[in-house]
């Protein structure tokens, strides 16, 4: 017994001993790391951005892509500096959370029906054939219907198949917002949601599960984010927008749905714009943080460079990061929203960006 | 004297974490489930409705417990004969040959391969052959995710039935050798019945493995949200659609969730408990 207190004794001594060695070594470098979460559909871009702005001199960041929903928790349970979403939070998840948030928006993303059909490269739909196809309503590719919109094109007799998210998602709810505005079959049936009741087809995991079941599957359609179908070269369709027009999925028509009238919050969703030239199934996506930042054990070291992390997301430099891996950039007036919102973001009541 | 209590005291302090955790767990698991079970009773395990829109909402489990259990026993009647023979080969009939070394440590090989792998190999390659059978339109679903499903718990039941297999004693073998009986009848008389309720523990064994797999299963089934309607039919199992909705869940679709990954629980100590009651009947 009391040879093994000695043992027991010497082993303490000698973790504390690393301890103290391995804290005097992180003591030197006076680095502030920074913890993120939340959505997918831009993290392709996050990632980006965050690693060139850690090399300029910027703090550590690490982002957690665990999806919108998780990305709300995190900062409710003050794990995180700050989070990231597709959906702006509703007025009942604003009340849920502890302190006043932030939605600060910082690029445009779009979904973009993409499909797979032997032979057929290009594809125009209208909302009525969207509703069709994905209610499972029109089910064979060469359908009166997608003939009438499509004239001229060769397309083979052959079942449709629906790839949808089996994950709950952001892109499914900007999806399904969209789809909720210009119908209203799909507003009774299915509704606006991160997760649906689909009524047929097959659900493949996460943006590149769905881009890769249709790239492996001839005869299926789905909804996935643009950078997604266009890393994968798989063939989308134009859109007719809300003006008639069909348009196709380029970043320029993606900045034109958001030219609209945005609230002082920026929580709104850009779906079926008005705007001619807009692509109709755009939206925000969103860094979320609290506009104080003095909570919990939250540093002001944390804080500082939190804001100009996200301040620097908003600017010109990391907006072309964005638009080099395919989303599209602010335009001028939500980047203005946006440099707004940070200027009000404090700690202990002062604004953290002098 | 001392050595032995600190031992005793090591042993039982390990044991009862493991109690300890599976009595968290259980704890957890009942008190995130409880909101799902206060808003639809026992309806929740026996419908097969999963409607996440707000609103809307209404959550049952009956869909992914069809798929569980149908993917589960569909992969466990296709592993039978595979695991049953490589086992009687490695331990018996090539016993001690360098072909069924070779085999074995393919066989524990295969079981060293991550799930995702499999669902790899499934969506790839496994899918495109079943399509161009004519069989199935694009290949996912319940067939397709039990053949993988079986395949990837072979290694389970053939490495253990193997071990059953070759502890059986040599003095029984022999003394049914001397007895004139041929190989085949000192497997089918001798060997299979002394070796009989391992075998049958090492596919039970397999079947648990089953039951819980997620990721090879969520990449073939079709993530379809409904009791499916055919052996080709897209469905979903009940550790696949928790992992797939974990992400964005929240309030009562959480619960929900909880609620299905407690029945998953249940349902494995079911298969657990009978297969007990099997081993003790045989034994």
């Amino acid at each position: 017994m009391k040879n093994s207190i000695i043992i027991l004794m010497a082993v303490l001594a000698l973790a504390a001993s690393s301890c103290g060695g391995s804290g005097s070594t992180t003591g030197r470098q006076k680095e502030v790391t920074l913890s993120a979460a939340g959505a997918t559909f831009p993290q392709p871009f996050y990632n980006l951005a965050f690693k060139k702005y850690n090399e300029a001199g910027g703090p550590l960041i690490s982002y957690g892509g665990i999806g919108s929903g998780g990305g709300i928790k995190s900062l409710r349970d003050q794990i995180v500096d700050f989070a990231a979403t597709d959906a702006y939070l509703s007025d009942e998840e604003l009340a849920e959370m502890p302190g006043e948030v932030v939605h600060i928006p910082t690029c445009i993303g779009a979904v973009v029906i993409a499909f797979n059909i032997p032979g057929v490269t290009e594809l125009k739909l209208t909302p009525e054939l969207l509703e069709g196809i994905f209610l499972g309503n029109i089910k064979m590719w060469n359908d009166a219907q997608i003939l009438a919109v499509n004239p001229g094109l060769v397309i083979p007799d052959m079942e449709i198949t629906v790839v949808y998210r089996s994950d709950g998602s952001g892109t499914t709810y900007i999806f399904s917002d969209y789809m909720t505005k210009v119908s209203s079959l799909w507003n009774e049936q299915l509704g606006t949601g991160k997760a649906l009741n689909w009524p047929s087809g097959i659900g493949a995991k996460g943006n590149p599960g769905v881009a890769g079941t249709i790239k492996q599957s001839e005869g299926s359609i789905g909804y996935l984010g643009f950078e997604y179908a266009f890393a994968q070269q798989i063939p989308m369709a134009r859109i007719m927008n809300s003006s008639g027009f069909f348009i196709e999925p380029t970043l320029d028509s993606f900045t034109a749905a958001a030219a609209a009238e945005i609230p002082s919050d920026t929580r709104v969703m850009i779906t079926n714009s008005p705007n001619p030239s807009a692509y109709p199934i755009t939206s925000f996506t969103w860094i979320i943080m609290y506009r104080e930042l003095a909570y919990g054990r939250h540093s002001r070291d944390a804080a500082e460079a939190a804001v100009s992390t996200v301040k620097w997301l908003t600017g010109e430099e990391a907006q072309a990061i964005a638009t080099s891996v395919h989303y599209a950039a602010l335009p001028q007036n939500a980047a203005l929203q946006a440099a707004e919102l940070l200027k009000g973001i404090t700690y202990e009541g002062q604004p953290v960006l002098k | 004297m001392s050595g032995d209590r600190i031992t005793k005291g090591l042993l039982f302090l390990s044991s009862l974490t493991i109690l300890l955790l599976s009595a968290g767990i259980v704890v957890s698991l009942l008190g995130g489930a409880l909101q799902a079970f206060r808003e639809f009773g026992l309806r929740f395990i026996i419908s097969p409705a999963w409607n996440p829109t707000a609103g809307s909402e209404e959550y049952g489990a009956m869909s992914f417990i069809a798929g569980t259990v149908i993917t589960s026993i569909l992969a466990l009647i296709i592993c039978i004969p595979m695991a049953f023979s490589t086992s009687l080969f490695i331990a018996e009939y090539f016993r001690g040959t360098r072909t069924s070394g070779i085999l074995r440590s393919l066989v524990d090989l295969l079981a060293g391969i991550p799930s995702i792998v499999y669902g790899f190999w499934g969506f790839y390659a496994l899918r495109p052959l079943l399509v161009a059978t004519g069989l199935t339109d694009q290949g996912f679903g319940v067939f397709t995710a039990s053949l993988v499903l079986a395949i990837m718990i072979v290694p389970y039941a053939t490495s253990l039935s193997a071990e059953i297999i070759s502890m059986v004693p040599a003095e029984l073998k022999e003394a049914a050798y001397s007895l004139g009986a041929t190989r085949r009848e000192v497997i089918f008389s001798v060997v299979i019945p002394s070796a009989r309720s391992g075998i049958i523990a090492s596919f039970i064994l397999a079947l648990g493995r089953a039951l819980g797999e997620t990721m090879a299963v969520t990449m073939l089934i079709g993530n379809a949200n409904v009791i499916p309607k055919g052996l080709f039919a897209p469905g979903n199992t009940m550790a696949s659609v928790i992992a797939n909705q974990f992400g964005e869940a929240s309030g009562l679709k959480m619960s929900a969730l909880i609620a299905v990954g407690l029945l998953l629980f249940l349902i494995t100590a079911l298969v657990n408990y009978l297969g007990k009651l099997i081993i003790k009947r045989f034994a």
